[in-house]
């Protein structure tokens, strides 16, 4: 019978029902960080059990790392009691932490990519909602909630039900100026925050197929702002050639069964979906969130809209949107003033988001009054852009370059926001108060486009600003 | 291990209307550097029930007469985007047993569930008559029936929603699986070994 790749990985790691009727799934890879685990510990203390595979579990510390003063303690005592605690945990359960004296540390969703941890056809769980990310390796990769972390700790398992699974094929040519970050706003703006409640995205078409691993991870990263709890992309040779040689990944003789292996988990051509959906890659442009809410996005060269011309539902959090954000409706959205600039996070925090920007940034400056900071994913990302120059290149435009850490996609560490501040950034979400001023303001987009930002001051279409032609790498 | 059953849930209502309500607004993470999860219900929606200097805001969670309301009425897609089980935690620790929407964000879902808050779903129509005969009288009692999927309010029962395995879980008292899960320790090994990459 011809399957896909969900359905495939889900056989292979169901190890019965419950009498709930859910599945026994088996996690292959654990990933956990210093936020959404020390309760799980506590309940595994409390319960008096031990750790069914710690070599299957990774640690690393990101939420709450302050980005430019990182001697310990930290200021923050509850920061400091934070990375305290994990280390503890780690060390009595036997657990790999990628700690930040490693030169290994990352957000976690970056971390585990770049060492080659996460791999095609196994099942990825973490604490943390953009475990999604994974995906594009063609791992069925979920967030979990801290019981759930208990429960991998302690069995390796969760109780899950079967997702379904919608096949999204974007087919054609994506614009110059249009990226994977614009790809997925626009699926998101398509098919709704809500549409993606009960499903698996699987992503495919031409552009995916020459999307390079870095810009799958950003479709998939964001695949649960859709309400897909996982997003994927079925493995292929760009898959193969990105994990080759990386750390944790199999060498030698075993190399190429695992490659095998990896490629019969891909969806056998003609299996079934529960639903297909078609994109055009042309109909794309350069996009931009107005809202509070990641689906709330127009391309750059459209208005705000009107919450009076849309659908019931629609309407009442369109209203919120426009009185949180200071917007008027029917306006450009182009030519909104912005005050910081953020260039980082799990969606956009590799070294082509941080190399496209460069490419552009190049001799130009950040427009007076705007403060700009580019926050590499990982330590192991910011290396390569130090030998690359690319530190150099944001210095001289004006970037304040830090070190890796979530930063300003979420306020648990000092990069905040503060009063109602507009931020153009390349984080994932724009939820009131997400980016640690509960007036805060977030508009979400591509680096470019926080480049195109940061040099004009205000949100500004990347491709006139740039004079960008040959931009887009797809 | 012993769960309680949990068959019903009786008390007063609160009504947080809107839709896509996020748990970074249910919990702003900053009240995430915690390592218990104790204490955590004072931090519940703190943004929208104080100011800047911790003043109270008019939000219901404010007022005096839904304080000790253990029923929480929701709109659509409630408890969107992170997966921090944070946002069921407080708000069971501010009191909430059972939350009452239009749809639920699958990974608060299940959180909520495995806390032992079940998740019902029902018509807007009914969520908006509750919430308007709570405004008249925020004593009026809602029922939560979790073996007949209904809720009752005022004498009308409006008919509700719950996955079966999610409902036998709660009335049979398995709501956190970890006992079962535990269990098929056999089962799971035999996966596992015939995982390469888990070997
Ligand atoms: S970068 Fe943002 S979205 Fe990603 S893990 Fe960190 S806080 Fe979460």
């Amino acid at each position: 019978m011809k399957r896909n790749l969900f359905e495939k990985v889900w056989e292979a790691h169901s190890a019965g029902r419950l009498s709930s009727g859910s599945t026994q799934l088996v996690v292959g890879t654990h990933l956990i960080h210093e936020v959404t685990s020390p309760q799980a510990f506590g309940m595994l203390r409390e319960l008096g059990l031990g750790l069914r595979c710690p070599e299957r579990t990774f640690a690393t510390v990101d939420h709450i790392v302050p980005t430019n003063e990182q001697s310990e303690p930290f200021s923050d005592p509850l920061a400091d009691e934070m990375i305290r605690e994990l280390r503890r945990n780690c060390k009595d359960f036997g657990i790999t932490f990628f700690d930040l004296p490693t030169g290994k540390q990352g957000i976690v969703h970056i971390v585990g990519p770049e060492l080659g941890i996460t791999q095609p056809g196994t099942t990825i769980a973490c604490g943390d909602s953009h475990t999604s990310t994974h995906g594009a390796f063609g791992a069925i990769a979920f967030g979990i909630g801290t019981t759930q972390v208990r429960d991998v700790l302690a069995t390796q398992t969760i109780a899950m039900n079967k997702l379904k699974v919608r096949r999204i094929n974007v087919n054609g040519y994506l614009a110059p100026g249009v990226y994977a970050k614009d790809v997925i706003l626009h699926i998101i703006r398509t098919l709704g925050v809500k549409g993606g409640i009960g499903f698996a995205y699987e992503y495919g078409g031409e552009v995916f197929e020459r999307f390079t691993m870095e810009e799958r991870m950003t479709v998939c990263n964001m695949s649960i702002e859709g309400a897909a709890r996982c997003g994927y992309v079925n493995p292929d040779e760009t898959t193969f050639e990105y994990l080759k040689g990386r750390p944790y990944c199999p060498a030698g003789e075993d190399w190429e069964e695992a490659v095998a292996r990896w490629r019969s988990m891909a969806s056998d051509a003609g299996c079934f979906y529960d639903d297909v959906v078609e994109i055009d890659a042309c109909d794309i442009g350069p996009t931009v969130t107005w809202g509070i809410h990641p689906g709330q996005a127009v391309f750059i060269d459209e208005n705000i809209p009107d919450p009076d011309s849309l659908v019931d539902g629609d309407r009442e959090t369109a209203q919120e949107a426009i009185v949180h954000m200071k917007l008027a409706a029917g306006q450009p959205i182009a030519g909104t003033p912005i005050d910081v600039a953020f260039i980082g996070s799990c969606t956009n925090g590799r070294l082509s988001d941080l190399q496209e920007a460069a490419r552009f940034l190049q001799g130009r400056q950040v427009s007076p009054g705007v403060k700009a900071i580019v926050v590499p994913g990982s330590q192991l990302v910011g290396a390569l852009a130090e030998k690359q120059g690319l530190d150099e290149i944001y210095r001289q435009a004006g970037f304040e370059r830090r070190s890796a850490g979530c930063s300003m996609c979420l306020a648990m560490n000092p990069d905040k926001l503060v009063g109602d501040q507009l931020c153009a950034s390349t984080s994932n979400r724009n939820f009131k108060g997400r980016q640690g001023s509960p007036t805060g303001r977030t508009m979400l987009m591509s680096p470019l486009m926080v480049a195109a930002a940061a040099v004009t001051g205000k949100i500004s279409d990347a491709r006139e600003v740039f004079g960008v032609t040959n931009g887009a790498s797809v | 291990m012993a769960l309680a059953k949990i068959t019903e849930i009786t008390g007063c209502g609160i009504h947080l209307p809107g839709d896509d309500v996020d748990t970074d607004r249910i919990i702003p993470a900053r009240y995430l550097k915690c390592v218990t999860f104790d204490g955590l219900g004072e931090f519940a929606f703190y943004d929208e029930r104080f100011d800047g200097e911790g003043r109270e805001k008019p939000h219901p969670m404010n007022e005096e007469q839904f304080k000790h309301a253990s029923i929480l009425l929701v709109g659509s897609n409630f408890g969107c985007g992170s997966s921090r089980e944070h946002a069921p935690q407080s708000l069971y620790r501010f009191g909430i047993r059972a939350v009452l929407g239009v749809s639920f964000a699958e990974i608060f879902y299940g959180n909520s569930l495995q806390l032992g808050m079940p998740c019902l779903t029902l018509a807007k129509e009914a969520i908006e008559k509750i919430a308007t005969a709570m405004k008249q009288n925020p004593e009026t009692q809602i029922r939560v029936d979790i073996a007949a999927k209904a809720v009752t309010c005022q004498g009308e029962v409006f008919p509700a929603g719950l996955p079966e395995g999610s409902q036998s879980s709660l009335v049979e008292g398995r709501w956190d699986p970890i006992g079962e899960l535990l269990d098929n320790g056999g089962g799971v090994d035999r996966v596992i070994g015939s995982l390469p990459y888990m070997n």
